[in-house]
């Protein structure tokens, strides 16, 4: 008995709770992703002045089951003409790239999977790779519909990564830190929406692209390109890169909390409640952007990215630097 | 200077569209959750068909056939027969498809005697689709449905025991060929 004991020393016992608090963050996300399907039917109903699916279980709450024992029993056919190593491989790609970026946002105090010095940068070399998912799955379709989505892909990333980065940058210079957690606890006093507002909205225009939703949805828009770079995609494999999507919405919603929104500060009420709160605000607001505008065309997308949105990033990081270095000068 | 007015009304009139369409949530939804709150539906909906019978309790079907004629789907089929009693026609079986039945109402048109009609009845469902084939058991009511007064022997001038010719509502008495008074 005390051989076995012997074993569960403080490290292995921190290690355990650390797997724990991944395999349950992992959970939790996946299933509010998923849950995300049904939210977003229901919003968007509301919206257009329908009701949603409000039939299955209380407010339509299993629509999401159903859905997914729909998607489960669809056949998952993989057409002879695609490059079929790479073909499977994307869709696995969007999903594992997605999550991964979870493992350096703070949930609340303690409450993540690791606390990187260089968290900012992980994510965003995380989120670069997360769009070869859908260059990849373009390009190996073989056909022209998914090749056009991935090369607008490949173009509009392009365009928002590079003010995104610079767009985050005003708050790491305030923070100082690349790490997520110095980040939210230097937002103890003031949330960095109120200072770095230019920051916020380009951020958020970036977050938009980023998961490749409307307005900027080019790489799959349906109007144009049937389904885009998804088009030659059925059953599970369509699923992963719907889930990924959706994935994706909560990620990008808890980094705009996190960065400048004070990801788990707020009073009263626990930090996770507060997290979870101001995280299910910004997927519905990403649901409200579906809901109310148009998609630009991808040229206008590309212009306003490096004409408009990379001069006002790079003017934000300069005025910011320029402060906190006057400031530290005195 | 212009395109940074230009981007400027841009993003204003974005966010007024967004609030624009937040704000309908809190509209009357068109949606009518059925089961549980029935539509209206007006008396001459086209639905389910019956067959209906007159004042005085008789089934209006003479069975002529107008209606299976019509019928652009071949959904209806009778077979006539003749009441020893009184001379009267009736048809001896009738059968409806519904999963045939479009519902389209020529039936009820060609009807002389105002016997088929349609009712506002849509909720036609079952597991087995030999039940959607209605008897005349299944299609017969006990009322006259949307005419309350019409009865087509008592108008016609078609003879049946009890009513010979002449005798109908408005009905001249038969002219006398072999008669030279005018």
């Amino acid at each position: 008995m005390s051989a076995i004991a012997a074993w569960f020393t403080p490290e292995v016992i921190a290690v355990l709770i650390g797997m724990v608090k991944a395999v349950v963050i992992l959970l939790v996300v996946i299933i509010a992703s998923a849950w995300m399907i049904w939210v977003e039917r229901r919003l968007l109903g509301l919206w257009q002045d329908r009701w949603g699916p409000n039939r299955v279980w209380w407010l339509g709450i299993g629509q999401v089951v159903a859905d997914m024992v729909k998607i489960f029993m669809k056949e998952d056919w993989i057409p002879k003409f695609v490059d079929k190593p790479v073909f499977i491989l994307a869709p696995a790609i969007a999903m594992v790239m997605t999550l991964l970026a979870f493992a350096v946002i703070p949930i609340a105090p303690g409450w993540r999977i690791i606390d990187l010095n260089v968290g900012v940068l992980f994510f965003l070399a995380v989120l670069s790779l997360s769009a070869y998912a859908v260059m990849l799955g373009g390009w190996a379709s073989n056909s022209k519909y998914a090749l056009f989505g991935g090369v607008r892909a490949a173009a509009q990333m392009l365009s928002y990564e590079v003010f995104m980065g610079l767009a985050m940058m005003g708050v790491v210079i305030q923070a100082g830190s690349f790490s997520f957690d110095t980040i939210v606890e230097a937002q103890t006093g003031l949330w960095y929406v109120v200072p770095q507002f230019l920051g916020f909205i380009l951020f958020l225009l970036a977050t938009i692209a980023a998961t490749h939703r409307a307005p900027f949805d080019i790489p799959e828009a349906e109007q144009e390109l049937t389904a885009g770079f998804h088009t030659e995609y059925s059953g599970m494999k369509f699923g992963m890169f719907f889930v990924a999507e959706y994935i994706s919405i909560t990620l990008m919603s808890a980094l705009v909390v996190t960065l400048f929104f004070g990801g788990w500060h707020g009073p009263l009420l626990p930090p996770v409640v507060w997290f979870c709160l101001k995280t299910g605000l910004f997927m519905c607001f990403f649901i409200l952007l579906r809901a109310a505008l148009a998609r630009p065309r991808y040229d206008q997308f590309m212009e306003s990215g490096w004409k408009v949105m990379l001069p006002l990033a790079l003017l934000n990081v300069l005025v910011t630097g320029g402060i906190v270095v006057a400031l530290a000068a005195h | 200077m212009n395109d940074i007015k230009r981007i400027l009304i841009g993003f204003w009139s974005n966010l007024v569209t967004l609030w624009l369409i937040f704000a309908h949530l809190w509209r009357h939804k068109d949606t009518v959750n059925y089961p549980e709150e029935m539509p209206y539906l007006p008396p001459r909906y086209r639905g389910r068909i019956i067959l209906t019978r007159d004042p005085d309790g008789d089934e209006r079907c003479v069975a002529c056939n107008l209606c299976a004629a019509v019928c652009p789907v071949g959904c209806i089929s009778l077979q006539k027969a003749e009441r020893p009693e009184d001379g009267r026609w009736y048809p001896e079986w009738f059968r409806i498809n519904f999963s045939r039945c479009i519902y389209c109402g020529f039936c009820e048109e060609a009807c002389p005697t105002a016997a088929i009609q349609l009712t506002p009845d849509f909720e036609l469902a079952e597991y087995d689709r030999q039940n959607m084939v209605y008897e005349k058991e299944h299609l017969l009511i006990s009322g006259t449905g949307k005419y309350h007064d019409y009865n087509f022997y008592r108008v016609a001038g078609m003879s049946i025991a009890g009513k010979p010719k002449g005798a109908a509502e408005s009905e001249a008495q038969p002219i006398d060929v072999k008669s030279l008074l005018p």
